[in-house]
């Protein structure tokens, strides 16, 4: 860690991970911290420690969700804690219960984490309102997903040392992206230079005032940069014409070889996945040698391992057991 | 029975009043206006000072929710809301269950207003059929069971041309045509005030426009029919321009504007992020400039109307995800201390103005009778508290409802003791003296 910033603190004084609006510089450089140490526990013969022993867990998802979930799950239990996954398919949500009563009765078995994921922004700031366990946000509707962006800074700092001062093009579907908003959050404080591209009609309103510089211009974005990261196109979330077809986005926003060019030479390529192969990204530039797309969901783990572990008492926990 | 209101301020615009006057009720009338009345066998009442007497407050803009979805409000409660909120009456709208598109509904809720028997309840027919937007409604029928305006409100009327004909229509009994303005389509699934804060919160935008280009249409409209168009719950500078611009023109437009959106802001989602539903309505909270403008046509006469866009809803279906909670927030019990906290006395308007956007341009729009104390007139009297001191309590609400985003705010003014047809229906323990109007 030689010139990577080091957290002033030794502690994270929240109950919830609801986003990356919530934390303070310090805080987020020591998960990124906190996440270093829990790395080297995945490459043990025996990978788990007792941190969370004890602690029950709550995986709640009611979107469709293969790697985050996955993730956390792996990290609650190398910590030791007791988990189970509830999925939108199988909770008595489809009976028609209400998310506050849902949530109202897994409170009443008592778990220590909930781990939400939801397709309406704000649903973790609602259950974070009633529920004494503590919240994580692992994907809010198109407000936040801290984990995300926790991970890809871990990933970045790990390739360039720092965050501060970096080019980052964030390019893709913006409007809809839970992904950039928490990204835009995390790198904007870590003093990242942080461009934004795509189609005007997937560009959020007033996005300048979040200190990011927008531009259609894919080129721009990238002139220069030390990241780029690609968003996916949420096909799922849009309602009417936001542009003409799949080929046409290509043609003009799509990362290809080419346009990496514009990039500085040693640019690493970034994805949150699931990737549109031949939309976004093209497969030269995903399994290219400057992308580190695979590392962004191995480092997942470890970020969030250091997000449980740090939220259920970290340091003052440990002192405590 | 004769009471004779003795000493008080009163303003009455429309007679060009204000000063210490006597009022004199006989019955459920207004016998005499002056000064130094004789008491002549009246019980009498001393206005205390402070206190002012104003035409009973309207609110032409009441969702009572009856029938269909008594869960969240009554005739009854709504109406007592209403006279503890200060109105002597409310116009309701028709998106009820069913839709008041017919006499038969009319007249419910015209029998429940009776019972009731607080505030008059002047019920809003629907323009077209299930307010489908297809078919005009029985407006002939709307009209003679007793309503005194049409509107699809909660939805705009959907075509230009089934708008022309309702203005057409309805124009022939002299009745305006109020209109929920917003564009379906730029309006989308929109939850937020489309702008910085929505984005960042990660809500769908309802753009400024999707308002104001509807409001351009209906003005148009109203240009070439010659008829009365009433644009309703207006939130967005430019749907204010285009209001003066068909004024400029004269065409008979008129407007009117809710109190949370002359006060608040997007801003409010996001200070601290809560996902509050209680900041959820539609047309949403918008920027500051737009809240700022809304506020300049206070000012300047161009807003005719201060109503409330009362929308109860019952605590569980407010207590959900921001993007699944129905919109609107209930306004009655709040809307005369926001209006003398934030326009009287910052001194941007005097207490005239306000009487003439409360109580007397309401009833002009609908050409009903009231917002006067002219002698002969219903003794329809507000009492108001203008320095009274009023922290918002939603748990003691008389609506049935506890949605507002006020709750815990405090205000300068209030609300002393309503009269209805020379009746006192309601009295604010909280205001010293008030109870001398029991």
């Amino acid at each position: 860690m030689t010139t990577q910033q080091v957290a002033a603190i030794s502690n994270l004084r929240h109950k919830d991970l609801l986003g990356i609006s919530d934390l303070t510089p310090d805080e987020i450089v020591l998960i990124l911290d906190t996440a270093e140490a829990m790395r080297e526990i995945g490459d043990r013969p025996i990978k788990k420690v007792p941190a969370l022993r004890g602690k029950t867990v709550v995986n709640l998802f009611f979107e469709a969700s293969t790697r985050t979930r996955t993730s956390f799950e792996i990290a609650e239990k190398r910590l030791s804690a007791d988990t189970l996954n509830i999925a939108a398919q199988t909770s008595s949500l489809v009976k028609g219960e209400t998310l506050v009563d849902t949530a109202l009765n897994l409170e009443a078995m008592a778990p220590d984490m909930i781990v939400l994921r939801h397709a309406y922004s704000g649903a973790c700031h609602l259950l974070s309102r009633i529920c004494r366990a503590g919240i994580i946000n692992a994907g809010d509707g198109m407000h936040e997903h801290p984990t995300q962006a926790l991970l890809d800074a871990f990933t970045i700092r790990e390739h360039k040392k720092r965050i501060k001062g970096l080019k980052v093009a964030i390019v893709g579907d913006l409007l809809h992206s839970r992904v950039l908003r928490s990204n835009v959050q995390l790198l904007t404080k870590l003093g990242a230079d942080v461009w934004v591209s795509g189609p005007p009609t997937l560009m959020p309103p007033g996005i300048e005032r979040a200190g990011v510089t927008p531009t259609t211009s894919v080129d721009e974005a990238v002139e220069g940069a030390d990241v780029v990261m690609l968003l996916r196109v949420q096909l799922e979330r849009m309602q009417g014409a936001f542009f003409p077809s799949l080929r046409e986005y290509f043609t003009v926003f799509g990362m290809t070889r080419e346009r990496m060019r514009r990039a500085k030479h040693d640019a690493i390529i970034m994805h949150p996945g699931p990737m549109n192969r031949g939309v976004e990204i093209d497969s030269d530039v995903a399994d290219g040698p400057y992308s580190v797309i695979l590392e962004q969901v191995a480092n997942g783990v470890a970020v969030r391992m250091a997000v449980l572990y740090l939220l259920a008492g970290g340091v003052e926990h440990e002192a405590a057991a | 029975m004769k009471r004779l209101l003795r000493g008080g301020r009163v303003v009455d615009p429309m007679n060009g009043r204000d000063g210490h006057f006597d009022i004199l009720i006989d019955g459920d009338r207004i016998a005499l206006v002056g000064k130094n009345l004789p008491a002549d066998g009246a019980t009498v009442i001393e206005v205390p000072a402070g206190f002012v007497v104003t035409p009973g407050l309207f609110d032409m803009h009441v969702h009572l929710r009856e029938p269909g979805q008594e869960h969240k409000e009554t005739v009854a409660t709504g109406t007592a809301s209403a006279v503890a909120g200060g109105f002597t009456a409310v116009a309701c709208m028709p998106n009820t269950s069913p839709i008041n598109d017919n006499a038969g509904v009319t007249e419910y809720i015209l029998q429940k207003a009776a019972q009731a028997n607080l505030a008059r309840v002047f019920p809003i027919g629907a323009v077209s059929k299930g307010s489908n937007g297809d078919q005009l409604a029985d407006i002939a029928e709307l009209r003679a069971a007793g309503c005194v305006g049409i509107s699809d409100d909660g939805r705009p009327v959907k075509t230009a041309l089934l708008m022309r004909r309702a203005l057409e229509y309805a124009g022939m009994f002299g009745m305006p045509v109020l209109e929920h303005c917003e564009d379906p389509s730029l309006k989308g699934e929109g939850v937020a005030h489309e702008g910085y804060h929505a984005s960042a919160l990660g809500l769908r935008g309802i753009p400024g426009v999707a308002e104001s280009i509807m409001v351009q249409r209906d003005v148009a409209l109203a240009e070439v029919t010659g008829a009365s168009v009433h644009i309703c719950h207006m939130s967005a500078a430019t749907s204010l321009r285009a209001v003066r611009e068909g004024k400029e023109h004269g065409a008979r437009v008129t407007c009117e504007v809710a109190p949370h959106h002359f006060t608040l802001t997007d801003e409010s989602l996001a200070a601290p992020v809560s996902y509050d539903t209680n900041m959820k309505m539609n047309p949403p909270l918008r920027a500051t400039s737009d809240r700022d403008e809304m506020l300049k046509g206070i000012v300047d006469g161009s807003v005719d109307v201060i109503a409330t866009d009362h929308a109860p809803h019952h605590y569980d279906e407010k207590k959900m995800e921001f993007d699944l909670a129905p919109f609107g927030i209930v306004g009655l019990e709040t809307c005369v201390s926001i209006c003398f906290d934030r326009l009287v006395h910052t001194s941007l308007i005097r207490l005239p103005r306000l009487v003439e956007l409360l109580s007397a341009n309401p009833a002009r729009v609908l050409n009903i009778p009231g917002g006067t104390l002219s002698e002969g007139a219903l003794a329809d009297v507000s009492i108001l508290a203008p320095d009274l001191s009023v922290t918002i309590d939603p748990t003691k609400f008389r609506s049935k409802a506890r949605n507002t985003p006020f709750g815990g705010w405090q205000f300068r003014g209030g609300v002393a003791a309503t009269i209805v047809g020379g009746r006192t229906v309601y009295v604010n323990e909280a205001a010293t003296g008030a109870e001398r109007f029991q």
